[in-house]
């Protein structure tokens, strides 16, 4: 996979707090969303345990995932489309860039898809003389703009209307405006052009249901609709992941993937999509293709510490209430997918040492999970990030960390075994720390590495005269002698 | 009130080292409510260091010493929400697979309290006859409130602080950037959080912020010094446990 940049997450990180227009604009977004969609859930008539029903029809899914997907493809052969399994993001890509090479497409448009995003397809595509257009509002922004989604739903959150009238201007040439329905008005505009002359439409797949054989996507632009019926062949890419096996099921997953994407009830525009179009119909593709990707998710599968991220159905609800992300934004985390799960599912699928800073960079503070519309526990599968990392997976190519860090913790947890030492060594510090400049209370200014970043920012306690250990044990001997 | 009650207490390593008065807070809290207080010489950590940084080996090594130390008490109590979530969660997790140690954590995490918890849950105590003079405001920790679901307990128990004038901040849930290692780890990132919490603490108009987690609280109090703020950062029970226990420095 191309365009992973997980090992610049600290860097990247600062960037993003050190930008005053990103801050207010994710602090919006996660009031606005964060709060609203933890009411929704409150809403629901069957109450917030909603959750922890859909938790278990994606655990029960994705035990059965092969037989599902079986189905699913069965019925989709049997309407007349291809189904493509990609093991990996290259055959994804690949699959797609010879339907295209095949039907001669000069025009693609797409709609908004993160796993796209995940395989690369755009610049595969572009490199052999197609024009792929983004046709979600915010997609089409940043594509503009040539930059990444840091988002998985608002993917332009971080552009000022400012920054979008700019680029109108310079890409459209529209007289300059900030006004945010001109600027939909002439964003539509071009697109329904791209629309009417695209051979070939690409979506990504919210939810498939094995049952009755369909994929459905989720829109409030209406575009998705449009960029899969209007061209002669629509191509759907799909995480293997997303499918249920009942219609019932996949109807409580769709109410709760719209609560925790955009606090809505339903979205604006909902399709079901089982083959290309039928004889008798007179919309949609002439052909359709269904690409299953792998791309590392088998992995997942097969380990039980890590299976659970495959019930992520992308709402994108713990990026909304993350404090994390909140500060640093999207582009941070170096690949498509950000936030909570970005920092769980990006290393699995793009390399756990590669991306070890996702991994310890969040606080585990947990209000992601509250938040998970499929009552998915991350903060447990950080930990069990953390715990390869510390001790390395043969299975996941990951050696242990070692080193002066591994070394630290034996010596700590020697420390903790021997209460004797462990106070002698709190004694210690409490003559040594008067070394250290230090301000009001003896509190320290400046600590030395490894622990200078703390005092970055913030005063060090200094340890107290007397442990409570020690102030206990005299008040026993006190006690002894009354 | 109920006198037969025995605790046995596990100070945080926290506590322990930077925040002593907090421990004997929770002391004179429990005597003053007829509460016998035990508390097993040689307890030190309760892994969760290790734990969080993926360090299990280590982690189990603390755990068992915990255990151990605690398997005859009748109600462990803790001032911190996070100990008490990683004696109540991750250890069963942690001895998945020794069934003789998993029964002796699942049994431990049956009967670890979290202090403000114990205290409303348990004993039905509210009213513990402290006073404490200004306004304050509460700061949730994470594992506290998420981990363990204890929100209202210490907020009932700080309304009955005579003199207490209390005042709920802006986004009393959010994270203060602590923890643990991802403070000194990601210190732009913790940075970046303790000051929003920073503000909303200002906002709020208070003179004290309290809390149950001395971690937070340490990343909260040393933010305020460096900014030279006038705003105090205190354990819940030492102002549950009047005055003194609050002072600067106290050595009650």
């Amino acid at each position: 996979m191309s365009g992973v940049r997980t090992e610049r997450y600290v860097e990247e990180a600062r960037r993003g707090i050190a930008d005053p227009v990103l801050r207010r604009a994710l602090s919006g977004l996660q009031e606005r969303f964060g709060r609203g969609t933890a009411e929704a859930y409150r809403r629901l008539p069957e109450g917030p345990g909603l959750r922890q029903t859909a938790h278990a029809i994606r655990e029960k899914a994705i035990a059965n995932l092969d037989l599902l997907l079986e189905r699913l493809a069965a019925r989709i052969r049997g309407n007349g489309g291809e189904v493509f399994f990609a093991a990996t993001a290259a055959e994804a890509v690949s699959y797609g860039a010879e339907v295209a090479r095949r039907r001669g497409v000069k025009l693609a448009v797409k709609g908004k898809s993160m796993v796209t995003e995940e395989i690369g397809l755009n610049p595969v595509l572009a490199a052999q003389g197609v024009e792929v257009v983004e046709t979600d509002l915010g997609e089409y922004i940043i594509q503009l703009a040539g930059e990444t989604p840091s988002h998985i739903i608002a993917p332009a959150i971080h552009k000022t209307r400012n920054e979008v009238a700019e680029l109108f201007v310079q890409k459209l040439g529209i007289p300059h405006t900030t006004d945010p329905p001109r600027l939909t008005h002439a964003a539509r505009r071009a697109l329904r052009e791209k629309f009417l002359a695209a051979d070939l439409g690409i979506s990504g797949v919210n939810l498939a249901c094995a049952e009755t054989g369909h994929i459905s996507t989720v829109s409030n632009e209406g575009n998705i609709r449009m960029a899969t019926t209007l061209p002669r062949v629509h191509i759907a890419f799909m995480g293997m992941e997303r499918v249920v096996a009942r219609l019932d099921e996949y109807e409580i997953l769709l109410r709760l993937l719209c609560r925790g994407a955009s606090v809505q009830d339903i979205g604006t525009y909902v399709s079901f999509i089982g083959g290309p179009r039928r004889p008798e119909e007179t919309d949609g593709p002439e052909e359709f293709h269904l690409v299953v990707v792998d791309n590392g998710r088998s992995r997942m599968l097969a380990d039980p510490r890590f299976r659970e991220m495959l019930s992520c159905i992308r709402c994108a609800a713990c990026l909304n209430v993350c404090p994390v992300y909140g500060r640093i934004g999207g582009h941070a985390y170096g690949f498509a997918y950000s936030g909570p799960v970005g920092a769980v599912v990006t290393p699995l699928l793009t390399g756990v040492r590669r991306g070890r800073d996702l991994c310890l960079g969040e606080t585990l503070c947990g209000a992601c999970k509250d938040a998970c519309s499929m009552d998915i526990d991350l903060p447990r599968m950080l930990l069990e990030l953390r715990a390869l990392l510390a001790a390395g997976d043969a299975s996941w190519g990951v050696e242990p960390t070692g080193g002066l860090e591994g070394r630290a913790w034996k010596l700590w947890a020697g420390l903790v075994s021997h209460p004797g030492l462990y106070e002698g060594l709190l004694r210690a510090a409490a003559l040594l720390q008067r070394l250290l400049p230090h301000g009001g209370a003896g509190w320290i200014r400046r600590l030395p590495p490894p622990f200078s970043g703390w005092t970055q920012s913030r005063d060090f306690p200094p340890v107290a005269r007397e442990t409570f250990r020690a102030r206990w044990a005299k008040r026993r001997q006190e006690a002894g002698r009354g | 009130m109920t006198g037969k009650k025995a605790v046995t207490l596990f100070v945080p390593c926290l506590v322990d080292a930077f925040r002593p008065e907090a421990a004997e807070a929770v002391v004179a809290v429990f005597e003053r409510l007829g509460v016998a207080v035990g508390y097993p010489e040689g307890q030190t950590c309760c892994g969760q260091p290790a734990f969080n940084a993926g360090y299990r080996d280590e982690a189990r090594r603390a755990a068992r010493r915990f255990l151990r130390l605690f398997a005859a008490a009748e109600a462990v109590v803790c001032p911190s929400g996070s100990c008490v979530a990683m004696v109540r969660h991750h250890y069963p997790a942690l001895f998945e697979e020794e069934p003789d140690w998993r029964e002796l954590a699942r049994r431990t995490a049956a009967r670890t309290f979290e202090f403000t918890e114990y205290l409303v849950d348990v004993l039905g105590a509210e009213d513990l006859g402290a006073s404490f003079a200004g306004r304050v405001t509460y700061h949730d920790s994470c594992h506290l409130l998420r981990g363990l679901g204890v929100r209202l307990q210490p907020r009932r128990l700080l309304r009955r602080v005579k003199g207490l004038e209390f005042v709920e901040m802006k986004n009393a849930d959010c994270c203060c950037g602590f923890g643990g290692a991802f403070s000194v780890k990601y210190p732009d990132i913790s940075t970046a959080l303790v000051a929003d919490k920073i503000a909303w603490i200002q906002e709020s108009g208070a003179e004290a912020v309290v809390g149950g987690d001395l971690g937070c609280l340490l990343n909260i109090e040393g933010a305020l010094r460096r900014r030279g703020l006038p705003i105090r950062a205190l354990h819940i029970a030492q102002v549950l446990a009047g005055e003194r226990f609050s002072r600067e420095g106290a050595r009650p």
